[in-house]
């Protein structure tokens, strides 16, 4: 046998891959992927303050993560105290809760947005958030900060999750829009519901206890079942069931689970001028959701953190939320905007399951909607 | 005798020893151990969903077997018993397919399928099939290659007409093959990950992919864990099943050395070549092609906003999905860099200390196939409940995902490398040692140069499975860290958007990059090359 | 039972555009033993194999006993064949080997197994049914194959070679022997060779390939 030739284009080629091999490794050691907050330049005259500290926020899929009021505000923040905060979006709010879990102490950020109401009890069983008293707390009600009496996580804001119905689509198929839970299981909207997945999703969760509440925790199967023979389609998370599957964002499924807060949206960021909102809520099917945000347990920065969970409950920011987010802010003391006044459905009465309740039978109710209604 | 001194060997396998014992069998140990508690075991045990997940996983894996063996026999016998033009390409072809990433494979059958047959359950067993035509191909066909076409024409003179020599006589004889083949599609399909994802509903679940459901979407890691274990002990019976079977029927056939495939004389048996394996490269091609044509095809129209706007993954201005296209492909280069240094530097570590120690490093060897026969998703969820505590919280390092996937790679290093160290001539070892050298340097004079040819295939096969690991890679991944396969499965979950196409993109993207390197190592003579 | 006429006229065969045989012409009386000389590679086991119908000739005609079987298949034309190198099947026993065709022909398991039996013994290999292929040697071997092809009373015999590469002394045992069996069946055979002598001892007639063709 022969010496082996290396030849040298062969040994070119090598030392060429090699190269670009540790170029491609060394090049992403500083590689950030998450989108900076934005600052809006005619609002900065003073030259800004260099920023010597980035936090993380992690949040789910719907918050805005630029280009918007809120995240000029987060810009404004980085000013006053000097830190820097990137948005890293998680997923929709099971799945941000599971990776919290799972990388309990080291965590994927220092603060995080959004756990609300119905998975609450599992993120302080699984001691995710570090306990923290916000400052500007007295301006939140007590019925909001009641639901994490340790202060493990901060209320931001409440919102109702309720079906919301395309008036024009309903018009053009010849329906009423329904009234009741119930009427969802009639023929006549068929094949017309898209709903989350309550495993992952928070307002998918909130409608599966909003059916809880309406027939009992052993009549909601047998109404799940109705739902699945009237064709109901399930997706992941809100941003799939309401910008691609709702028709009013050009799909074909006029009934979604969405919030009270979802016409006002549609009235501003409208292309032609409305002096109605497009879209309905059903009333009756809302269900009261509260959500929170805290401090990540492990953070490195927890001194930041909590200056950044401070800032969340400012009248400044939290007023900003309605139209940015869809939800009533927890401050209290905010007033809201006109547009929201007019065009939200504030129900008079919203369902609640109690938290306990919730504790004890999560699990099971959600392995029991996913055998029945996923298979 | 001419070995290498005890402690060289010593310091060639340290390293591969002692990554291969805290990566892979301390998570191993440490997922049995975590699903041994009582309570959970009863729960899932207990549900009735548990047994129904087992018997769907077993079914499709068992139908996806079958009809991929049946599907597979006919170019089979084509390429065993005929010479045509587009013989090699056709099998290189069926090659590239089996090696693409399963989200690949999954991506491009969502592609091509009509809306009626999407994500359903057939739809994920033709992508099976699809995928492992190559085993059946390859595996049952090189053994048809050597059964003399002699004997089925003896049988055919004693009056056995064609279907009766093909069960009397072929059939015993490629049983043994088929077997083999049959064994390894069902454990790819039984551990099936990355195309279920994909190409299934939601409701379409697997073992795999509950374990993954429980873990990492629904927090049950306990539960998760014994599903997990439940997955190990059935495909450890089916080990233990193949094993015994494949001693039982091994037949010694006399290999000689065949005839050359023929070309087809007679006008039917071309009408039979061609149509077999235009029919099967049509089988193999389109699923790819669609693919690429899916990536084109956006709600609004033709139009090519998925390439050129890769950059972002925007649900609605201001809303994004979270994960950024491009940064998933530099993500998935820069993992794939350091996992293919990780499995070139440990690959060839370990095979030099194997080739070096005779009986003992076929241990080592062993060993380090080991994590190839569990699923992936086995060990990137050993590793996550592992890794989970200082000192050795390493969950989430930057480096714990190459590690994952040079796990895997590794063993591939080492079979390409290990096969031209044992053929070197020991004869040149001895003549070099006559003239002074000692056993070390005789060995680096001599034997390491026949290394870097092989080591450059075990490099591209690392890179190649690293791009497209999946399994492992959905338990360790973090937000804004997502490989490419990460992303294009968030993006194909997005059906009729623009996010969708350009998950489509992305695979294409991958499945040109995988077949790239496969073209590559082609080039360099393939994993079995000996000068 | 009485051997058939084999008729072959003009026989083409081409492989890859290369001519094997070019107008080959032969024929066989009824139980007459003809063997085919050649050199190696000249073509001679081609036209075995168009006998036998696993080759199908590019022109010409074959014919046995007057009917035309070019286009019959080979399991239903009843000619009988030994190979070369045997071809037994290793996943079967001797008796099953030699019993095969007689499968093939729909006898039942007692009588063929007797039959079989009864041939096994005539070959001088009593009692070897129970014996797996792989374990005979060269020369059991080939009588087993001969067995197998004989017990089906074949109209045509076709022997590739049969004796070639055995050791001198099983060759000139076995030419004895197939000489007799051959006679002794009254079998119209057909055997291909490329030794003079081996020819001449045990068959009728002898023609050259070359002689036999169009062009020389």
């Amino acid at each position: 046998m022969s010496a082996p030739r290396v030849t040298p284009p062969t040994r070119l080629a090598a030392l060429a891959a090699a190269t670009a091999l540790i170029a491609a490794a060394c090049a992403g050691s500083d590689d950030t992927s998450a989108d900076t907050a934005t600052m809006d330049p005619a609002e900065t005259t003073a030259p800004a303050q260099s920023t010597e500290e980035t936090i993380t926020l992690v949040a789910y899929e719907s918050f805005p993560s630029e280009g918007t009021r809120v995240n000029e505000l987060l810009g404004e923040f980085a000013e006053q105290t000097g830190i820097d905060v990137e948005i890293l979006i998680a997923g929709d709010t099971g799945t941000m809760l599971s990776k919290a879990e799972l990388s309990a102490g080291n965590p994927e950020g220092d603060v995080m947005w959004g756990i609300d109401s119905t998975f609450l009890s599992r993120a302080i069983d699984s001691e995710i958030f570090e306990p923290y008293t916000a400052a500007g707390l007295d301006a939140v009600p007590a019925a909001l900060t009641d639901l994490a009496p340790n202060g493990e996580a901060t209320p931001v804001d409440l919102g109702d999750v309720c079906i919301n119905y395309d008036i024009a689509a309903l018009d053009r198929l010849g329906l009423e829009p329904p009234a009741t839970l119930d009427d969802l299981t009639d023929p006549a909207y068929q094949d017309l519901l898209v709903v989350q997945n309550p495993a992952s999703s928070s307002p998918g969760l909130a409608f599966l206890l909003a059916t809880i509440d309406e027939f009992g925790a052993d009549g909601w199967q047998a109404y799940w079942s109705d739902l699945v023979d009237n064709g109901v389609q399930v997706v992941d998370g809100w941003t799939a069931a309401y910008y691609e599957r709702f028709s009013y964002a050009g799909g074909d499924r006029p009934l979604v689970v969405s919030y009270g807060s979802s016409p006002p949206f549609e009235v501003l960021f409208a292309e032609t001028e409305l002096d109605a909102a497009p879209t309905g809520v059903v009333e009756s099917t809302c269900y009261r959701q509260v959500e929170f945000a805290g401090v990540l347990a492990g953070t490195d920065q927890p001194d930041e953190a909590r200056q950044l969970v401070d800032f969340l409950l400012t009248p400044e920011f939290q007023a900003a939320l309605p139209l940015d987010v869809f939800v009533f802010p927890a401050n209290g003391e905010v007033e809201l905007d006109p547009v929201f006044q007019e065009y939200a459905v504030i129900p008079e009465t919203s369902r609640e399951l109690d938290p306990s309740t919730i504790d004890a039978n999560r699990e099971t109710w959600i392995d029991e909607w996913t055998d029945l209604v996923i298979g | 005798m001419n070995r290498l001194p005890r402690w060289l060997i010593g310091a060639l396998v340290v390293g591969p020893v002692m990554g291969l014992v805290v990566f892979y069998a301390w998570p191993f140990v440490n997922l049995v151990v975590e699903a041994v508690g009582a309570e959970s075991v009863r729960t899932v045990i207990g549900r009735s969903r548990t047994w129904s997940i087992v018997w769907f996983t077993t079914w499709q894996a068992v139908v996806s077997t079958l009809l991929t063996i049946v599907v597979g026999l006919v170019p089979a016998w084509v390429i065993a018993r005929f010479d045509f033009a587009g013989r090699r390409l056709l099998l290189s072809l069926l090659t590239a397919v089996f090696v693409l990433p399963t989200v690949v494979m999954g991506a491009a059958f969502l592609a091509l399928l009509p809306d009626s047959l999407d994500r359903t359950v057939w739809a994920v067993i033709g992508a099976h099939i699809v995928f492992n035509l190559a085993v059946v191909v390859r595996t049952v066909g090189t053994v048809w290659e050597h059964l003399p076409a002699d004997m089925e024409d003896a049988a055919a003179t004693l009056g056995a007409s064609p279907l009766v020599v093909f069960r009397e006589i072929t059939l015993p004889l490629i049983r043994p093959a088929v077997t083999a083949a049959a064994a390894i599609i069902f454990l790819f399909t039984f551990t099936s990950f990355g195309v279920i994802r994909v190409l299934g509903a939601p409701g379409t679940r697997t073992i795999e992919v509950e374990v993954w459901r429980r873990a990492t979407q629904l927090g049950q890691v306990d539960q998760a864990a014994v599903l997990a274990l439940l997955q190990l002990v059935v495909l450890g019976l089916l080990a233990v099943w193949s094993a015994r079977s494949a001693r039982r029927h091994s037949r010694a056939l006399e290999l000689r050395p065949l005839a050359r495939p023929q070309k087809p004389r007679t006008p039917r048996d071309r009408l039979i070549v061609g149509l077999v394996a235009g029919i099967t490269a049509s089988v193999a091609v389109s699923p790819l092609v669609a693919l690429v044509v899916k990536s084109l095809s956006t709600p609004t129209g033709w139009t090519f906003t998925a390439w050129t706007d890769l950059g972002s993954a925007e649900i609605r201005p201001g809303i994004t999905l979270g994960l950024d296209p491009l940064d998933a492909l530099i993500n998935s280069l820069q993992t794939a860099a350091w996992t293919t240094l990780l499995a070139t530097v440990i690959g060839a570590l370990a095979s030099l200390g194997i080739a070096a120690s005779g009986r003992a490093g076929r241990v080592l060897d062993a060993g380090l196939l080991l994590p190839i026969g569990t699923s992936a998703v086995t060990i990137g969820f050993g590793m996550l409940i592992t890794f989970d505590t200082a000192p050795y919280d390493w969950r989430s390092t930057w480096w714990i995902v190459p590690v994952g996937h040079a796990l895997v790679a590794v063993p591939f290093v080492v079979r390409s490398t290990l096969g031209v160290l044992r053929s070197v001539d020991p004869q040149l070892s001895l003549a070099a040692a006559t003239l002074g050298a000692t056993p070390a340097r005789a060995w680096s004079e001599v034997v390491v140069p026949y290394l870097w040819r092989p080591l450059a295939v075990g490099a591209a096969l690392a890179a190649a499975i690293s791009l497209g690991e999946f399994g492992a890679t959905s338990f360790l991944s973090r937000s804004g860290g997502e490989t490419l396969p990460i992303a294009i499965e968030q993006l194909l979950g997005r059906t009729g958007s623009l996010l969708q196409t350009k998950g489509y993109a992305l695979a294409t993207i991958l499945a040109a990059a995988t077949i790239g390197l496969v073209m590559v190592i082609d080039r360099m003579g393939g994993v079995d090359a000996r000068r | 039972m009485r051997g058939a006429e084999l008729e072959l006229s003009d026989i083409d065969v081409s492989f890859d555009d290369t001519p094997v045989l070019r107008g080959a012409e032969l024929t066989a009386a009824a139980s007459e033993v003809v063997a085919l000389l050649g050199p190696s590679g000249g073509g001679k086991s081609t036209l075995l194999r168009v006998v036998a119908g696993i080759i199908a000739p590019d022109r010409g005609t074959v014919r046995i006993d007057g009917v035309d079987v070019t286009d019959t298949p080979t399991h239903r034309r009843g000619i009988g064949m030994v190979f070369q190198d045997n071809q037994l099947f290793p996943h079967r026993s001797t008796l099953d080997n030699v019993a095969f065709g007689l499968k093939m022909a729909g006898v039942g398991r007692t009588d063929r197994s007797a039959r079989a039996a009864a041939w096994l013994a005539r070959v001088g290999l009593d009692g070897f049914g129970p014996r797996l292929v792989t374990e005979l040697s060269g020369g059991e071997a080939k009588r087993v194959a001969l067995a197998r092809t004989l017990v089906t009373e074949p109209s045509v015999v076709l022997l590739d070679e049969p004796l070639t590469g055995l050791d001198r002394e099983l060759h000139d045992q076995l030419v004895g022997e197939l000489t007799e069996l051959l006679h002794e069946t009254d079998a119209t055979a057909l055997l291909v060779t490329h030794d003079l002598d081996e020819a001449a001892a045990i068959a009728d007639r002898t023609v050259l390939l070359d002689e036999i063709q169009r062009v020389r």
